[in-house]
């Protein structure tokens, strides 16, 4: 599954610079707040869910070298962070749905690894 | 997965990172970095003959058209062959030029020229400034020379920077020779938190370290340094000592120190308060996961002095850091 589909699939906004979303391929995902759960057990190129939205969501997602971040319930980082999402190259995608419903979605197209 | 199928050819590694960054590039460099400045420029008082004489003169297939300093058209060479059919040389440039004109800002991102190439079949086009003035021209291979270059520059600077580091420890003649990186962590410093171990797994890349091991040391040093960040009360320090198969992580800090340090191993155990809980920190998992990641760990904390950690992660034979790229055929 391409990024592409999943933001048209779930309206999703890109938050981060432009990217060929089309090229980045994803089929793994993993949801929780719990940064140290996610540290633990989000895949290599999954695409996370969480209703977290402060600077330290860009540098667990760099250092697991995820592929998106999935923001959900409207919650809006601030500019810096959007900034370091840039810089580090993670792309940062929102929505207003609640994660049980991004989850769901994610998972009727077939992202089924964790 | 989904879509047209892919072309045959099996795409390696290398080159998918390299297609994506190029991808990236066209996002980030503008076209007044790749345009031809001062381009070759006629004005309408010219003849086709003028023109046709410059255009094979000066080896080049089109060129803007000025009235007075403002852009009017353009004239490229299918003009030209129009006018030479009839043929009509003498009359001015302004009978054959194009007036359709299709122009992009300076500052533009090389995306936007690539989309426009793309949508109108356009071989160059015109660049302009704020005010409409014509200040170069673009082609197509000014684009594909732009990102090539672009490209070519940060992977020498990263391939340069990865020779190095990867061969740090060859020709220096020691009983043990390490590296030491030493980061200071402030406490409650939220905003940085995450860049002391990005900056340390960088450098283990660089230095030659697999992908597996630097994500391992990634992930124990994050949750080492958000501890320093969160439990702290005047920060501390990482000290990181890289040897070819080891690597010493030291984390210590001056207080508050740990009451109970069996509890504060315990997976779900946690301190922090409702607030820094809000945050998605203290799920009392951090030492957990450093126990995970490593291959041994020991924590000493004395409350009202301070509390040290220490970790290490062992390299297997083949995958030895500084010491040089490992002849092919040993790593299976």
């Amino acid at each position: 599954m391409n990024l592409q589909t999943i933001i048209n699939t779930l309206e999703l906004t890109p938050l981060t610079n432009p990217a060929d979303f089309e090229s980045i391929q994803v089929e793994k995902g993993y949801t929780s707040d719990l940064l140290s759960c996610v540290m633990a057990g989000a895949p290599h190129g999954s695409v996370w869910v969480t209703l977290q939205a402060h600077g330290n969501i860009v540098a667990v997602a760099a250092l697991l070298e995820l592929s998106a971040i999935i923001i959900t319930e409207g919650a809006m980082p601030d500019p810096a962070t959007i900034t370091k999402a840039n810089e580090e190259g993670i792309i940062l995608l929102s929505t207003p749905q609640p994660s049980y419903w991004t989850v769901g979605k994610l998972w009727e197209l077939g992202i089924q690894e964790n | 997965m989904d879509g047209a199928p892919r072309q045959n050819r099996v795409i390696s590694d290398q080159e998918a990172e390299n297609i994506s960054r190029l991808e990236e590039l066209a996002y980030e460099i503008r076209v007044e970095q790749v345009m031809t400045s001062n381009p070759y420029v006629f004005t309408t008082s010219q003849t086709m003959r003028e023109a046709t004489v410059t255009l094979r003169q000066m080896r080049i297939s089109g060129a803007p058209v000025l009235h007075n300093g403002d852009l009017v058209g353009i004239l490229s060479i299918e003009d030209v062959i129009r006018c030479l059919i009839e043929p009509d040389l003498d009359s001015p440039v302004t009978k054959y030029m194009t007036t359709k004109l299709i122009t992009i800002r300076a500052t533009d991102l090389l995306v936007d020229a690539l989309k426009m190439f793309v949508n109108t079949k356009l071989g160059r086009l015109p660049v302009i400034d704020p005010n409409g003035k014509l200040v170069g021209i673009i082609t197509k291979g000014d684009v594909t020379r732009g990102l090539l270059k672009a490209l070519q520059q940060e992977t020498q600077v990263e391939e340069m920077r990865r020779y190095r580091a990867s061969r740090i420890f060859e020709d220096i003649e020691s009983d043990r020779t390490s590296l030491i990186l030493r980061y200071d962590i402030q406490a409650h410093d939220f905003t940085h938190g995450g860049s002391a171990s990005s900056r340390i797994k960088r450098a283990l890349i660089r230095l030659g370290a697999s992908p597996q091991i630097a994500r391992r040391a990634g992930i124990a040093i994050y949750e080492a340094e958000m501890n320093l960040i969160i439990h702290t009360t005047k920060g501390g320090v990482i000290r990181v000592e890289i040897e070819p198969h080891q690597i010493s992580i030291d984390v210590y800090d001056y207080g508050p120190g740990i009451a109970d340090v069996q509890k504060a191993l315990q997976p779900g155990y946690s301190t922090a308060s409702e607030e820094i809980r809000e945050l998605g920190f203290g799920a009392g998992m951090g030492l957990v996961n450093i126990a995970r990641c490593t291959d041994s760990m020991s924590l000493d904390s004395v409350v009202g002095k301070g509390t040290r950690l220490r970790i290490k992660i062992f390299l297997p034979q083949q995958e030895a850091m500084g010491e040089g790229p490992v002849p092919k055929e040993t790593v299976q």
